[in-house]
């Protein structure tokens, strides 16, 4: 019984390991921590103002959903990180039989990193 | 621009992006392991000048971090808009270069605020 | 077909036409030891004479049988049926990234074709050897070698890889393993040049190293440290201005 025509799907199924899953990660990382930088940029540099203006920002920044922000951002530069110290040594030093267990590594740092964060806003 | 010329190009923009990174994966450590220390307490203006004020130390990290920064996002962001839109050419060159402009200059003006 | 008839059967779903076309239904009775080409094949005989697909050795060896079953590029007589059909249910679809010719046979025409643009094909020096050539198996040039040649050219790979899909003048992992292996050729005569061929968006440097070739092929190659290992060959040749 066919349905009626249409175009090829492509497979998205292909993606379902975990060297594809680095990938994914290490690209929305890398994009939203560039579009964070200029606001990151831009906050410090109110320490030209002096140091009111940047305690100014620093008492926004208070917030708590600026701190989930911020925890967000930790995470994904940990996870820019370590996704990109993986992929300098799969280029550069060709190791290769141990990918899975290095993604699992990446992961690990990042959600440690996020983990001390948290911790430390608390304590 | 001939086809060899291209090659060299995107070889020379990928060098530049493996060594950025490389540069990059030491002060992003150190930055995190400053960012986790730092946020004990709750963030103020004067701890972090009391540690920046002054010091050439922090100065030249800061100044070698934007730098490679600079370099290292907007080729990243070029890479992925050549990839996933149709974006592409000169003019996108271009944007890529401002985008890392204005890294260089907001960034700047960041490290030279929290150092003087 | 072997083994005696389980008392299941299997809901296959395989796709007919050309880039627009649909997907056909069967029911195909399911046996033990079953492999999909044995699936492919049954149908064929017994349900639809007009469908299209490829197979030639049947045993693992040639690569001719390639398809997308469930959405993952695989051989269809080496994969078996038990390990992929979850739910009684397949799907079958011809490769990715490469024109549909019917039904589950794809043109391969491109993939032979980027082989080429990429050097893949040894390259004799100016003079003729005055003697064997002596090609130690240990040496890290051979080693390298050894790694990529067993590569059959079925189009797995190819397949499997979303910068083939995102860019239509990727090289592809596979021409790029086998550039890889005749940069490490110590008789090979085409030397620095080969590297301008698999440089730039067309070639290494558009990899991601999402390692995708490397989880599907069925050789167990790794196109992935290949491609790594052209990036380094070509920022050497870069870095001394030889590019």
């Amino acid at each position: 019984m066919k349905a009626a025509s249409a175009t090829r799907p492509l497979s998205w199924r292909k993606g379902a390991h975990p060297s594809y899953a680095a990938f994914v990660v290490h690209r929305i990382s890398g994009l939203a921590l560039a579009a964070f930088l200029p606001l990151h940029f831009w906050a410090l540099g109110q320490a030209i103002e002096g140091e009111a203006a940047l305690d100014g920002f620093l008492g926004w920044a208070e917030r708590p959903l600026v701190k989930l922000g911020e925890f967000v951002l930790v995470v994904l530069l940990a996870a820019h990180l370590a996704g990109g110290v993986r992929l300098l040594i799969l280029e550069f030093l060709g190791w290769s039989d141990w990918q899975k267990t290095a993604v699992a590594v990446t992961a690990g740092f990042s959600a440690a990193a996020g983990a001390l964060f948290l911790l430390n806003l608390a304590g | 621009m001939s086809v060899a010329a291209v090659t060299r190009r995107e070889a020379r923009l990928w060098l530049a992006q493996r060594a950025s990174a490389a540069v990059l994966a030491v002060c992003v450590l150190v930055h995190l392991v400053l960012i986790i220390y730092a946020v004990r307490g709750g963030l103020t203006a004067a701890e972090i000048l009391g540690r920046t004020r002054g010091s050439v130390a922090w100065l030249t990290f800061y100044l070698l971090f934007v730098a490679a920064v600079a370099v290292h996002a907007p080729i990243g962001v070029r890479t992925i808009l050549r990839e996933m839109t149709d974006w592409r050419g000169r003019s996108l060159d271009h944007a890529a270069v401002l985008f890392g402009a204005v890294l260089a200059a907001f960034g700047a003006r960041a490290v030279w605020g929290l150092f003087r | 077909m072997t083994g005696p008839i389980d008392a299941s059967s299997l809901a296959v779903k395989v796709w007919r036409g050309r880039e627009d076309g649909a997907y056909q239904r069967f029911t195909v009775p399911r046996r033990a030891n079953q492999t999909v080409l044995d699936v492919v094949t049954w149908i064929q005989r017994h349900l639809d004479a007009t469908l299209a697909y490829r197979f030639a050795c049947r045993v693992g060896m040639c690569g001719s049988c390639a398809m997308m079953v469930n959405g993952q590029p695989r051989w269809t007589c080496r994969t078996h049926v038990a390990k992929v059909a979850k739910d009684d249910a397949l799907t079958l679809a011809p490769l990715d990234n490469l024109p549909v010719i019917k039904d589950l046979a794809t043109d391969m025409t491109g993939f032979f074709d980027k082989w080429q643009r990429a050097g893949g094909r040894f390259m004799p020096r100016e003079q003729p050897p005055a003697d064997f050539a002596f090609v130690p198996p240990q040496t890290r040039e051979r080693r390298a070698v050894d790694a990529g040649i067993e590569c059959i050219g079925c189009g797995v790979c190819y397949a499997a890889c979303d910068i083939v899909r995102w860019n239509p003048e990727y090289l592809g992992p596979a021409a790029l393993n086998r550039a890889w292996t005749l940069v490490n050729d110590v008789r090979d005569g085409a030397g620095a040049g080969r590297l301008s061929l698999v440089a730039g968006d067309a070639g290494c440097h558009a990899c991601h190293s999402q390692e995708s070739c490397r989880e599907y092929c069925p050789q167990h190659l790794n196109p992935t440290a290949a491609i790594a290992g052209l990036k380094r060959a070509t920022a050497m040749a870069t870095i001394k201005g030889r590019l």
